[in-house]
C-alpha cells in the first residue's frame, strides 16, 4: 500500500514561511493533481514528499512510513522534473537503468526492466542515443520512463509537459494518463495548468499562496467551487463574478439589473446580504443557442462588444451588471458588433459567494 | 558556378592568412626549438645561418651526461622536482578547487559572496610581490629550499583559479541532475562522482592543465624560493646556462624544449575534454 499523507505539513525559507500547514491524503493508485499560480508552494510541496526539501513543521508518510528525516533514495519514489534532468552523458539505455544499476539489480533484472519500460513508452529504437539527439517529446519519454523503471510506490512529477508544445502536451497528457491506467501507481502531479488538473486527477487539490484552497475531483471542483478563488481558476474561460446584493429574494448588481434569487441557493442567503454572483460563460448563452434549455433561468437582454469565433462556439464578450462577462454561443450564428442579444442565464448552475469572505454561502 | 568560385577563394585566402598569422606566432616558440638541435656555434655566428647546417641531439645528450661534452647542470634533477612539485599542487589545487567549487556553485552559506570576491582579489597581487614575505616566512619555517615549500606556493596561487573555473562549470550543471540522481537511489556523495563531476569533468581537466603550466612555468617565485638540487625546477635552472660572460644558447633551448614537451603530451591528453566542452541535451528550457 502507497498511500501519502500529508499532516500540518510547514515550509519556510528562514523566516519566510511559504507552504502553511497543508493536510492532504492521496489514496494507493490514486492520481492527484496539484494545481494552482505560479509561486502559491505546488513544487515545494512535492519536493517536500521527494525529500529533496526539508520539512520544516508537520508529517510525510507514504506507506507506513514516517519520511520525514528520510533522503529521496530511501523513500521508493519516483521524480520527472519540468527540464528532464535526463543524464547527459549516458545512452537512453544507460539513462533507464540508472536506478536499477545503483540498486545493485542484477543485469539481467535491469535489462529486463529497461525494455519493459522502453516498450511501454515506444523508445526502443532510441535506446543508444543521448538525450542530446532526441526531442522534446522523446526526452520527456525517457524521463518518464526512468521513472516507472523501478517500479516505486509514488510517481512524482513537476510539471513535465510545460516545456512542450501545445500539441505535443495534449499528445503527451494522454499518454500519461495511459501511462497511469497500464502502471497503476500512486502519482502526485503539479500543474499551473487548470486543463492538465481537469483532464488528468482522480482529484484535484487547488492551492493559492500556501494553503489548500479546495480538494475535490475534477467534477466537484468544477461544479461545487468552495470559494470565488476556486471558481475562478478551474475552468476555461472562468467564471464570470459580479458584485450583487440580495434583494427581495432577487441577486441585484450594481446597476440595478438583477436576476431572480436561485432555488438551490436561496436558503443560504439572507435579505441585505453582499454577495458575489457567479456564472460560467457555458451558462450564460444567447437563447436558441445553449446546451440545455431546462431547469430555472433568467433572461436578459445584454449587448455583445465583440465577438470571438472559435468554430464549435462563439465567445461574446459582453458586460453583466455593468461589469465586463463573457457568454458563449453554441452552434453559432454571425453576431455584429453592438448586437443586442436576449441571454438565457441558467440559474441552476449559477453560484453565490459572500462578498466579504469570497466563500461559497453553500456549504458542500 | 561564379558564386561558388568566389566561396572558394575566400575559403582558401583565410586559410593562407591563418596560416601566416600562425606562422608569426609560432616562429618564436619554432626558433627556440630549432636551436635546441643545434650547436652553439652555429647560432651565435654572424651573418646568421637560416637553414640548420648541422641538426642533432649533441645538445640533449650534453645536459643529461651523456656524450663527449659535459654541462655541469643536473638536468634530470630539475626534471624530477618540476615534475613533483607541479603534479602535486596541481592535484591538491584541484581537490580544493573541486571541493570549493562545488560548495560555492551549490550551497548557501554565509559571506559566500565576499569570500569569493577575496578569491578573485587575492589574484590580482601578481606574484612577485609576494616574493619577499613569503621568503620571510619561508625562512623561518624552514620551508626554503624544499620542494614541500614551492608545493605549498604553488597550490595557493593555483587554488581561486582552480575554485572560480570548477565553480563555473558546476553551475552548468543544473541542480536538478543531481536530485534526480538522489531520487533514482543515489547518496549525495554518489549523485556527485556519477553524475555531476562527469559533467564537469572538461571544467576539472581545464583547471587541471592551467594548473599544472602555471607551476611548471612560474619563475619568479622560484627563482626566490629555490637554492639547489633540493628544490630548483626547470625555468629556474635554465638560468644555469649563463655564466658571466658567455651564455649557451643551445643548451638553453635545448632544455626549453625538455620544458615544453611534457606541457605538450599533457594538453594532447586532455585537449578531447577541452574541446568536447560540455555538450548539454539532458535539459532544456
Ligand atoms: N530556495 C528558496 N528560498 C526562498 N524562497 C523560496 C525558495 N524556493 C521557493 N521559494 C518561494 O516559495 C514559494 C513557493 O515556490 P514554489 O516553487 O513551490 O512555487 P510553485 O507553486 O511551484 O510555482 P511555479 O508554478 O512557478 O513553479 C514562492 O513564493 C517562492 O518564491
Ligand atoms: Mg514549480
Amino acid at each position: 500500500m502507497s498511500e501519502i499523507r500529508l499532516n500540518n505539513v510547514v515550509k519556510r525559507y528562514g523566516r519566510v514561511e511559504v507552504v502553511h500547514g497543508i493536510n492532504l491524503e492521496i489514496a494507493h493508485n490514486e492520481f492527484v493533481v496539484l494545481v494552482g499560480p505560479s509561486g502559491c508552494g505546488k513544487s515545494t510541496t512535492l519536493r517536500m514528499i521527494a525529500g529533496l526539501e526539508d520539512i520544516s513543521d508537520g508529517e510525510i508518510h507514504i506507506g507506513d512510513a514516517l519520511v520525514n528525516d528520510l533522503p529521496p533514495r530511501k523513500r521508493n519514489i519516483s521524480m520527472v522534473f519540468q527540464n528532464y534532468a535526463l543524464y547527459p552523458h549516458m545512452s537512453v539505455r544507460e539513462n533507464l537503468g540508472f536506478g536499477l544499476k545503483i540498486a545493485k539489480q542484477p543485469d539481467a533484472v535491469v535489462a529486463e526492466r529497461v525494455d519493459e519500460a522502453a516498450s511501454i513508452l515506444g523508445l526502443s529504437e532510441l535506446m543508444d542515443r543521448t538525450p542530446a539527439e532526441l526531442s522534446g517529446g522523446q526526452r520527456q519519454r525517457v524521463a518518464m520512463g526512468r521513472a516507472i523503471v523501478r517500479h516505486p510506490e509514488a510517481f512524482l512529477f513537476d510539471e513535465p509537459l510545460s516545456n512542450l508544445d501545445a500539441k505535443l502536451r495534449v499528445q503527451m497528457r494522454t499518454e500519461i494518463k495511459k501511462l497511469h491506467s497500464k502502471v497503476k501507481t500512486t502519482v502526485v502531479y503539479v500543474t499551473h495548468d487548470q486543463v492538465e488538473a481537469m483532464t488528468l486527477a482522480d482529484r484535484i487539490v487547488v492551492m493559492k499562496d500556501g494553503h489548500i484552497e479546495q480538494v475535490g475531483t475534477p467534477m466537484e471542483v468544477f461544479n461545487h467551487p468552495l470559494n470565488t478563488f476556486v471558481a475562478s481558476f478551474i475552468g476555461s474561460p472562468p467564471m464570470n463574478l459580479i458584485p450583487a446584493r440580495i434583494e427581495d429574494g432577487k441577486v441585484v448588481f450594481g446597476d440595478k439589473t438583477g436576476v431572480p434569487l436561485p432555488n438551490r441557493l436561496s436558503e443560504f442567503v439572507s435579505d441585505g446580504q453582499e454577495v458575489i454572483f457567479g456564472i460560467r460563460p457555458d451558462d450564460m448563452t444567447p437563447e436558441g443557442h445553449g446546451i440545455s434549455d431546462s431547469g430555472q433561468s433568467a433572461t436578459l437582454e445584454l449587448t455583445v462588444d465583440l465577438a470571438e469565433l472559435l468554430g464549435t462556439e462563439t465567445l461574446l464578450y459582453t458586460h453583466l451588471g455593468g461589469q465586463e462577462a463573457l457568454g458563449k454561443m453554441f452552434d453559432p450564428r454571425h453576431v455584429q458588433e453592438n448586437e443586442t442579444l436576449k441571454f438565457r442565464l441558467s440559474l441552476d448552475k449559477a453560484h453565490l459567494f459572500d462578498a466579504g469572505t469570497g466563500k461559497s454561502v453553500r456549504p458542500d | 558556378m561564379n558564386a561558388s568560385l568566389r566561396k572558394r577563394l575566400v575559403a582558401i585566402a583565410t586559410w593562407i592568412a591563418t596560416f601566416l598569422l600562425m606562422m608569426i606566432i609560432c616562429l618564436p616558440g619554432l626558433w627556440v626549438v630549432l636551436t635546441g638541435f643545434r650547436p652553439n656555434r652555429e647560432v651565435l655566428s654572424k651573418p646568421a645561418i637560416w637553414i640548420p647546417e648541422q641538426f642533432n641531439l649533441n645538445n640533449f645528450a650534453k645536459i643529461f651526461g651523456f656524450g663527449a661534452e659535459q654541462v655541469a647542470i643536473p638536468v634530470p634533477a630539475y626534471f624530477t622536482n618540476s615534475l613533483v612539485i607541479a603534479l602535486t599542487s596541481t592535484a591538491i589545487a584541484l581537490i580544493i578547487g573541486m571541493s570549493g567549487g562545488y560548495a560555492f556553485a551549490r550551497f548557501r552559506f554565509p559571506f559566500k559572496n565576499s569570500i569569493f570576491l577575496g578569491l578573485m582579489l587575492s589574484r590580482t597581487v601578481p606574484g612577485i610581490a609576494l616574493s619577499l614575505p613569503v621568503f620571510m616566512i619561508w625562512s623561518r619555517l624552514g620551508l626554503i629550499d624544499t620542494k614541500m615549500g614551492m608545493i605549498i606556493v604553488y597550490t595557493a596561487l593555483n587554488i581561486p583559479f582552480t575554485i572560480w573555473l570548477i565553480d563555473g562549470f558546476f553551475r552548468q550543471v543544473p541542480k536538478e541532475m543531481s536530485e534526480a540522481a538522489q531520487v533514482d537511489g543515489c547518496t549525495r556523495w554518489q549523485a556527485f562522482w556519477r553524475v555531476e563531476f562527469p559533467l564537469a569533468k572538461s571544467g576539472i581537466a581545464s583547471a587541471g592543465i592551467f594548473a599544472f603550466l602555471t607551476s611548471w612555468n612560474e619563475y619568479a617565485l622560484a627563482s626566490q624560493l629555490t637554492r639547489s638540487t633540493d628544490s630548483k625546477t626547470l625555468p629556474v635552472g635554465l638560468m644555469d646556462f649563463t655564466a658571466q660572460f658567455t651564455i649557451d644558447w643551445a643548451g638553453m633551448s635545448a632544455m626549453a624544449v625538455i620544458i615544453i614537451i611534457p606541457a605538450l603530451i599533457l594538453t594532447f591528453l586532455v585537449q578531447k575534454h577541452l574541446i568536447a566542452g560540455l555538450t548539454f541535451g539532458g535539459v532544456k528550457g
